[in-house]
């Protein structure tokens, strides 16, 4: 088999003394979509945000494409890696925030521009080129001129996709792209979703549209008290659940 | 019932009487008037006086160094205050530890106090060195020469400025959601490079206001550089009056300069706040240039916006 986009081995992570995560284990195959679900507070957007190390974790190990993420194993320690380390590693792992996260100051294209000028040092007429592409693959092309204040949440969401392509990452996170959004808008961020994973991106998506994963996922996680309960193909994990936890939370919420 | 159907559309409304306005109005307009007559009948005014030492050269000149002294404590102060916003941000409890020590001790003494602490400096170091902490000294100047009054008054001013900079600099990144330094972050930006790409641009809605404020703080608190014996423009007017006796008018000269110069930073301002407004919601809908002079005018004090 080919070398697992994303492996977790025994992630764990506190919140002071709070526990979120007792040792996530997964794997992500290149080009595969990965639903995780479950309650909240299970600890599944945490575990996403390890991914990235947008949170550090306190034991275990995460590989990104076969890189340790956030670390370094030297001489039988994890030596933490400096914060330029890190953001090199940051620029294959493409985000997309449940607020959207937009910057309110720069219009659609500038938002999708800035970082592969100011971190990859693209030309401006290059990134910009890029940028109009990606737009007007998520159907935004009219409107690269306007601010995200002037845009609707699905519409914003579209752009934070377009934005985390830009830097043309090899793996996106989802941390519940659609639950800040009007029901009449999620549809719209669900089919750019769609659209990605057809195109074989890789991806991990942290989501309550049961919908979504049964569909579009090629596997889906369910999560609870910060372990993975039971994973599997979507068929067998949503619709056949193994564990009583899984059950209960699947009747809660279909 | 028909009848009650048609009159309900065409029924005109009848605006409520507000007797008590208008007399509130004919008060403040009689007491307006009697400003106004005072100003012109009180010959002690001198307005003749005041007029013709409005442009002398004596009163330019020391104009000119208010000036300069206001821009330049203003940068220092801007700039060490965002250094110290920055330091006191910090992870590293040394560095906010001292960035929090700075502004306690430089907002916590009088600015007038710092001045004449920076203008008798030499009494307390009489030579300044240059050289390697704790080792050799390269060379070294009298503190005399080197902190002239000029600069005991940028030190003085600039330096208690920053204090205050610093916590004005703190409440605009705080004011930034933290989902904006993590979207950065998420794209491979490094924090430097949020900080000045995303985050403090949008710091800056939060920052400016306030800043002007200090900057016209600042240009009045440059007249206590008087205590220094440095000719900004009220020791320039002191000077004069102290020859002439025209105390009064030459206070009044001073005084319409000052007015003057805060009026042009209040317009200075509301440009800069509205570049720093890009983006959100109120200057979306009226980005065309011609409607700011509209606006400025409707935000004058007095009129409704």
């Amino acid at each position: 088999m080919a070398q697992p986009m994303v492996k977790a081995v025994q992630v764990h992570k506190s919140f002071g003394r709070v526990k979120v995560l007792n040792g996530v284990d997964l794997e992500v195959a290149p080009r595969e979509v990965l639903c995780i679900v479950g309650p909240s507070g299970s600890g599944k957007s945490t575990f996403l945000r390890c991914i990235n190390h947008l949170e550090k974790i306190d034991a275990g190990q995460l590989f990104v494409d076969g890189e340790l993420v956030g670390y370094a194993r030297r001489g039988g320690k994890m030596h933490e890696l400096g914060e330029r380390a890190v953001a090199e590693q940051r620029k294959n792992i493409g985000m997309v925030f449940q607020r959207f996260n937009l910057f309110p100051h720069m219009t659609a294209l500038e938002n999708v521009m800035e970082a592969p000028v100011r971190v990859r040092g693209e030309s401006r007429a290059t990134a910009r080129e890029h940028a109009v592409k990606l737009l007007d693959q998520v159907g935004l092309s009219a409107r690269r001129d306007m601010y995200p204040a002037q845009l609707s949440g699905g519409q914003q969401q579209r752009v934070a996709i377009a934005r985390a392509l830009a830097m043309r990452p090899k793996l996106m996170l989802f941390d519940e792209p659609t639950s800040a959004l009007d029901p009449e808008l999620v549809g719209e961020v669900l089919d750019v979703m769609r659209s990605l994973a057809e195109d074989g991106m890789t991806m991990v998506v942290v989501t309550h549209e049961m919908g979504f994963a049964r569909e579009v996922g090629d596997a889906v996680v369910f999560m609870d008290g910060g372990v993975v309960v039971e994973s599997g193909h979507p068929r067998d994990v949503l619709v056949n659940p193994r564990h009583a936890r899984t059950a209960a939370f699947l009747s809660k919420v279909l | 019932m028909t009848q009650a159907a048609e009159s309900v559309e065409s029924m005109p409304t009848v605006r409520r009487r507000q007797p008590g306005r208008w007399v509130a109005a004919a008060v403040v307009c009689v007491l307006l008037a009697m400003l106004v007559n005072t100003f012109v009948t009180n010959e002690r005014f001198q307005w003749d006086v005041v007029f013709d030492w409005f442009t002398s050269d004596r009163i330019l000149a020391g104009l000119g160094r208010t000036i300069q002294l206001t821009v330049i404590s203003m940068l220092i102060g801007i700039v060490l205050g965002l250094v110290l916003a920055v330091m006191r941000l910090s992870d590293n409890p040394l560095l906010s530890g001292v960035a929090w020590a700075y502004i306690w001790l430089f907002r916590g003494t009088p600015v007038f106090v710092q001045l004449l602490f920076w203008g008798f400096i030499s009494a307390l170091y009489p030579r300044l060195s240059l050289g390697v902490p704790f080792g050799p000294e390269f060379t070294s100047f009298s503190a005399n020469e080197l902190i002239s009054p000029f600069v005991a008054a940028i030190l003085g001013l600039g330096l208690n400025e920053a204090a205050y900079m610093a916590e004005i600099a703190r409440a605009g990144i705080l004011s930034v959601d933290r989902g904006q330094a993590e979207a950065a972050q998420a794209l491979g930006m490094t924090r430097g490079l949020a900080l000045r790409r995303i985050v403090l641009p949008q710091a800056m809605r939060v920052i400016v206001p306030p800043t002007g404020n200090q900057a016209i703080g600042m240009l009045k608190t440059t007249s206590l550089v008087a205590v220094l014996a440095y000719p900004e423009l009220l020791y320039s007017a002191q000077l004069i009056y102290s020859a002439n006796y025209q105390t009064i008018p030459l206070l009044i000269t001073a005084s319409l300069w000052y007015l003057l110069i805060t009026s042009v930073l209040s317009v200075g301002q509301f440009f800069v706040e509205r570049h720093f407004a890009r983006g959100s919601v109120i200057s979306a809908g009226a980005t065309d240039r011609r409607g700011s002079l509209r606006r400025l005018a409707a935000r004058l004090p007095g009129r409704r916006p």
